[in-house]
C-alpha cells in the first residue's frame, strides 16, 4: 500500500512530540492528504513513553493500522514499544550522536537512518529544533516536497517572530538535504498529493466548535484529562460572541455554575470526565428535577476512580444512564466520528433545551484527542439551527399563570414539557428546587402531585422519542448474515476492518449507534442476521447489555479493556474469532 | 416599576415554617427591604439557597429563585450573575451550608469576586437536623452529637473572607433590623462580593448564642464614638481576630473593587443567541486548514 503512509515521532514527554507531530500533520493535510493520528502518552508532564501517531492517505483514513512506515525515534524506547508494528522495509530516523542513540541498530531488513539531529539544529539556530530537522529527514525519505512544511512551521511558530519560522525552514531543509547528499539509500515511499484544502481537528475542538456554532454563551469546567480541549478551545474564542469561560475550584462547582447560568436563560455546558462526572452526579439530579437545559460532556478515560486518565475506554456508559439516586429521565448522546461531535454537540443544546432536561455528549478518549481531516463543508454551518423550546416572554406569560398570576414553570402538559421564564421577564418570577415541587415550582409532598410530576417528566422522553429522529449510521451490505453494532469511535476501525474481512469474503453489515438514550430499536435488524456482534472499548459491554436488553435476545461480544483503541486489523481478526471461523494465520500454522 | 415596589412585594404567599422566635425571620425582612430599597423587584432578582433552615428563604420570597443542593449555592448564584449581570443575585445560607459543606466554593466565590450579596444565616447549630454543632459552634459547646462538647475550633468566617481577598465583609444582627438592612443595602450596592455574616439565633437548639448574648455583645463599628475606617484593611484584620467581642458593621470594604463578571467584559445577558450559526461561523472551521 505505497499510498497509504505510517508515521510516528516517539520519545519522552517533553520533547516536543506532540507539536512536531501536529506540524507534520497539518502539513499532510495542506497538501491534500487524509490523515488520521493517534496519540501514546502517559500521565506526566516530562520523562516517559510518548508518541505521535500519523496515518495518511489520498483517501479517506478512519482508523489506525499495525503499521509503521517512517518513525522517528528519539529514544531507543520509542523503537522497543513499537517493534509490533515496524516491519520489513520501515525507516527509522534516530540521532547517532545521542547518547541513547549511539548502539542503535535498526534490525532485520528496516532502514537505520542515522541523522544528526541535534548537530544540524544547531547549525540553524538551536538544539531545540532537532525534531524538526527529522521532519525535514522524514520528507525527503517519503518524497514529500518540503515546502508543504513551511505553512505548519508559519502556523506554529509564527506568534514567535519571522526569525523563529526561518530558523525552523532551515532546520528542516538541512534534514533533507543530509539525507539526500550523506546517505546512501533509497526507498519506495513516495506519496501522492491533491489540490484539496483539508481541515484537521480533534473531537474536543469539534465538540468546542459546535457549542460556538449552537450558541453556547457561558462553559464552566475543571481541568481533567481528556476533556480539558474543550476548555482551551473556548477560551479565546467564546468571548467573541459574549460568552465566557469559567475555570471552577472544582466539578461541583463548574456543574452548579453551568446550572446557574443555564436558568439566568444561557446556552450552557460543562465537560468533564469520568471522575469528575462522579463528582457533579449530586447537582445532576437537581438539573433534572428543576428541568434546567444543561449539556455535560463526558470525555471518557480509562476507569475506575482515577484509573488510566490518559488511555482509552468506555466505562462510563452506565454511570451516565444510570448515576444518581432516584429516577430522572436524561439523553446520552454519543457522536462517533470527529465531525459528528460537531453535529451531535449541536443538536444535544437543541434536545436539552426543547425538553428542559440534562444531556450527557460523550466521547470517548480516542475520539476526543484523535485528529481528522475533512471536507471544511462537513461542518456546514449553514445547517445549523437553533430550537431554544418552549421559552414565554412577557406577552405570552399569562397563559401560562394561575389565577393569582403565579408562573408555572412545571405545568403539567400533554408533551411534559412546560414553559420557560428567563428571569428579568416581567410577571415570570418563580422559584425552582430539587425537593418535588407542585407546578409553581414550589415544594410538596402530596401523593398526586408527585405522581403527576414525574410522569410529566418521563412523558417529555416519550415524545422526544416520537419527535425526534433517533436513527443511526449504516455501512456495508444491508442483507449480511452478520451484523456488527458498536458506539463511540469504534466506527472508523469497524468501517476499514470491513475492508479486511471483505478479503476474507465475510460480508458484514455494520450499525454504528450515536444514540444511548433514546436509541434507535435494532430488533429487526437484529432478527434479519444470523450473527450479532456488539463491539466497545470496556469489559462488561454495557452497550451489548442495552441491545440484548432491547431485542430480549443474546449477542456475541467484542470488548476491549486494555487502554488502546481498536485497530482496524485487529478488530477484523476479532469479528472472524467471533464467527468462529480460523483466521489466515491460524490457518499457517495448521499446514 | 421601581418606585412603586414595597418590600412586601418580594414576600410570597408562603407562610414560613421557621420556629416562632427564629433570627431568620429578621434576616429574610432585611434582605427584602434592602432589595426594594436599592430598587430592584421581583423580576429583575434572583435569590439562591442552599440546604437548611436557610435554604427556605427561596420559597418565601417572591422573586425568580433557585434552591439547590447543599452547600452549592454560591456557584449557582455565580452561573445566574455572568450568565445575565443585569440581575440582581442574592444568595442565602447557613454556617452549616456555608462554612461547612460549602467552604471550598465560599474561599473561592470571595476571591472570584463576583457582584452578587451573600448572607449567611449564622446560628452556630444544625437547626433543620435537630441540634448538632456547626462549624462556627463555640468549642466545648454540647450537642446532640457532642455531648462532652465539641472538640474543635469554631471557624471565623470573616477571617477567611478577608484571607481570601474579600472586597466586602460585614456582620449584622437579624433583630436589630435597621442596621441589618442598612448593611445588607451596602452589600448590594458594592460591585463585587458583598458578604455579610448574619447573627440569626436559634431558638430552639442555641442556648448560648441568644438574642440576649448579643445584644449585650454587640459592638457596632458604625458608631461615631468607634471610629472605624473600613478601607483600613490592618484596622479590620484587627477586629475581625478579636473574638472575644461580636462586632456588627462593615468592617472591610475594597472600593476599588471591580466585580469579575465587569473585569471579564461580560456585558450583556447571555440570552439572546442567533438562531442559527454565528455570521462568521466558518471563519472557526478555517482555523483549523
Amino acid at each position: 500500500m505505497p499510498e497509504d503512509l505510517n508515521w510516528a515521532i516517539g520519545g519522552e514527554a517533553g520533547d516536543g512530540i506532540n507539536s512536531t507531530g501536529k506540524i507534520f500533520a497539518q502539513a499532510l493535510s495542506r497538501a491534500g492528504r487524509h490523515v488520521f493520528t493517534s496519540k501514546d502518552f502517559a500521565s506526566r508532564i516530562r520523562g516517559g513513553y510518548t508518541a505521535y501517531k500519523v496515518r495518511s492517505s489520498v483517501d479517506r483514513v478512519e482508523s489506525v493500522v499495525d503499521r509503521l512506515d517512517i518513525l522517528i525515534a528519539l529514544t531507543q524506547r520509542t523503537v522497543d514499544e513499537n517493534m509490533d508494528e515496524l516491519h520489513d522495509g520501515s525507516v527509522i530516523i534516530y540521532d547517532g550522536e545521542r547518547t541513547m542513540m549511539e548502539d542503535f541498530e535498526a534490525p532485520g531488513e528496516m532502514t537505520g537512518l542515522d541523522v544528526p539531529l541535534k548537530r544540524l539544529a544547531e547549525d540553524a539556530g538551536g538544539a531545540i529544533m532537532r525534531n524538526i530537522v527529522a521532519l525535514g529527514a522524514a520528507c525527503e525519505v517519503t518524497g514529500f516536497d518540503i515546502e508543504y512544511l513551511d505553512e505548519s512551521l508559519e502556523k506554529r511558530f509564527g506568534n514567535k517572530g519571522q526569525a523563529i519560522v526561518d530558523n525552523n525552514r532551515e532546520a528542516a531543509r538541512l534534514g533533507a538535504e543530509y539525507v539526500r547528499e550523506e546517505i546512501d539509500t533509497t526507498t519506495d515511499y513516495d506519496i501522492d498529493t491533491t489540490d484539496n484544502d483539508y481541515v484537521l481537528l480533534n473531537g474536543d475542538e469539534a465538540i468546542g466548535m459546535g457549542a460556538l456554532a449552537a450558541g453556547c454563551r457561558f462553559y464552566a469546567g475543571y481541568p481533567i484529562t481528556p476533556a480539558t480541549d474543550v476548555m482551551e478551545y473556548l477560551k479565546g474564542r467564546i468571548e467573541n460572541y459574549g460568552g465566557i469561560v469559567v475555570q471552577a475550584e472544582d466539578e461541583l462547582s463548574a456543574i452548579n455554575m453551568a446550572l446557574g447560568a443555564a436558568r439566568a436563560g444561557a446556552r450552557s455546558m460543562t465537560a468533564t470526565s469520568g471522575p469528575g462526572i462522579d463528582l457533579m452526579t449530586e447537582t445532576f439530579g437537581l438539573v433534572a428535577t428543576s428541568e434546567t437545559p444543561l449539556v455535560i460532556c463526558n470525555v471518557m478515560r480509562s476507569g475506575p476512580s482515577t484509573g488510566m486518565p490518559t488511555k482509552q475506554e468506555q466505562g462510563d456508559l452506565n454511570a451516565m444512564l444510570y448515576g444518581g439516586h432516584g429516577e430522572v429521565p436524561r439523553f446520552v448522546v454519543a457522536p462517533t466520528t470527529v465531525a459528528e461531535c460537531f453535529h451531535k454537540t449541536v443538536e444535544a443544546f437543541n434536545l436539552a433545551e426543547k425538553y428542559q432536561l440534562p444531556v450527557y455528549l460523550t466521547a470517548d478518549l480516542a475520539l476526543a484527542v484523535t485528529e481528522q481531516t475533512f471536507e471544511p463543508e462537513e461542518f456546514d454551518m449553514e445547517a445549523v439551527e437553533v430550537d431554544r423550546g418552549k421559552v414565554v416572554d412577557e406577552d405570552s406569560v399569562e397563559e401560562w399563570t394561575n389565577d393569582q398570576g403565579q408562573f408555572k414553570p412545571h405545568a403539567v402538559t400533554d408533551d411534559g414539557v412546560s414553559p420557560r421564564a428567563f428571569p428579568g421577564t416581567t410577571d415570570g418570577a418563580h422559584m425552582s428546587t430539587g425537593l418535588e415541587h407542585d407546578e409553581l415550582g414550589r415544594r410538596t409532598e402530596d401523593t398526586d402531585m408527585r405522581v403527576q410530576q414525574v410522569d410529566k417528566r418521563d412523558r417529555k422522553v416519550e415524545t422526544a422519542i416520537e419527535r425526534e429522529d433517533w436513527s443511526y449510521r449504516e455501512f456495508g451490505d444491508p442483507d449480511a448474515d452478520t451484523l456488527v453494532v458498536s458506539w463511540g469511535s469504534n466506527e472508523g476501525a469497524m468501517q476499514e476492518a470491513m475492508d479486511f474481512l471483505d478479503e476474507d469474503g465475510i460480508d458484514v453489515r455494520f450499525i454504528s449507534v450515536p444514540y444511548i438514550f433514546p436509541r434507535p430499536d435494532l430488533t429487526e435488524e437484529i432478527e434479519a442476521a444470523d450473527d450479532v456482534i456488539v463491539v466497545e472499548c470496556n469489559a462488561t459491554g454495557q452497550f451489548a447489555d442495552l441491545i440484548e436488553h432491547d431485542a430480549l435476545t443474546r449477542v456475541e461480544r467484542i470488548n476491549k479493556y486494555d487502554g488502546v483503541r481498536f485497530k482496524a486489523d485487529e478488530l477484523a481478526e476479532e469479528v472472524e474469532a467471533a464467527l468462529g471461523e480460523p483466521d489466515e494465520a491460524d490457518a499457517e500454522v495448521e499446514a | 416599576m421601581s418606585s412603586e415596589i414595597r418590600f412586601t412585594d418580594f414576600k410570597s404567599d408562603k407562610q414560613p415554617t421557621w420556629c416562632p422566635g427564629c433570627g431568620d425571620f429578621g434576616t429574610m425582612n432585611g434582605m427584602m427591604k434592602a432589595l426594594a430599597n436599592t430598587g430592584n423587584d421581583p423580576d429583575n432578582t434572583f435569590v439562591v439557597a442552599g440546604i437548611g433552615c436557610s435554604g427556605k428563604i427561596g420559597t418565601y420570597m417572591h422573586s425568580y429563585a433557585l434552591h439547590g443542593v447543599h452547600g452549592r449555592a454560591l456557584p449557582v448564584g455565580t452561573g445566574v450573575k455572568i450568565a445575565n449581570p443585569e440581575l440582581e443575585v442574592m444568595v442565602a445560607g447557613g454556617d452549616g451550608d456555608g462554612y461547612s459543606i460549602g467552604a471550598g466554593h465560599f474561599v473561592h466565590a470571595v476571591r472570584r469576586n463576583v457582584d452578587m450579596t451573600y448572607v449567611v444565616m449564622d446560628n452556630r447549630i444544625y437547626g433543620l437536623t435537630k441540634g448538632q454543632f456547626s462549624p462556627t459552634s463555640r468549642e466545648d459547646f454540647e450537642t446532640s452529637t457532642s455531648p462532652d462538647g465539641t472538640n474543635q475550633q469554631p471557624v471565623n468566617p470573616l477571617a477567611l473572607a478577608l484571607a481570601a481577598g474579600g472586597t466586602f465583609i460585614a456582620q449584622s444582627f437579624s433583630s436589630d433590623s435597621q442596621r441589618h438592612t442598612e448593611i445588607v443595602q451596602e452589600a448590594i450596592e458594592h460591585d463585587g462580593f458583598g458578604f455579610v455574616n448574619v447573627y440569626s439565633p436559634c431558638v430552639t437548639f442555641n442556648d448560648v448564642d441568644t438574642y440576649d448574648y448579643f445584644r449585650d455583645a454587640i459592638v457596632d463599628v458604625g458608631d461615631e464614638e468607634f471610629d472605624h475606617d473600613r478601607g483600613d484593611y490592618d484596622a479590620a484584620k484587627d477586629l475581625i481576630m478579636d473574638r472575644d467581642k461580636e462586632y456588627q458593621g462593615v468592617i472591610y470594604q475594597d472600593e476599588s473593587s471591580v466585580g469579575y463578571e465587569k473585569r471579564e467584559g461580560v456585558e450583556a445577558p447571555m440570552t439572546d443567541i442567533p438562531d442559527g450559526a454565528p455570521e462568521d461561523a466558518m471563519d472557526l472551521v478555517r482555523e483549523f486548514y
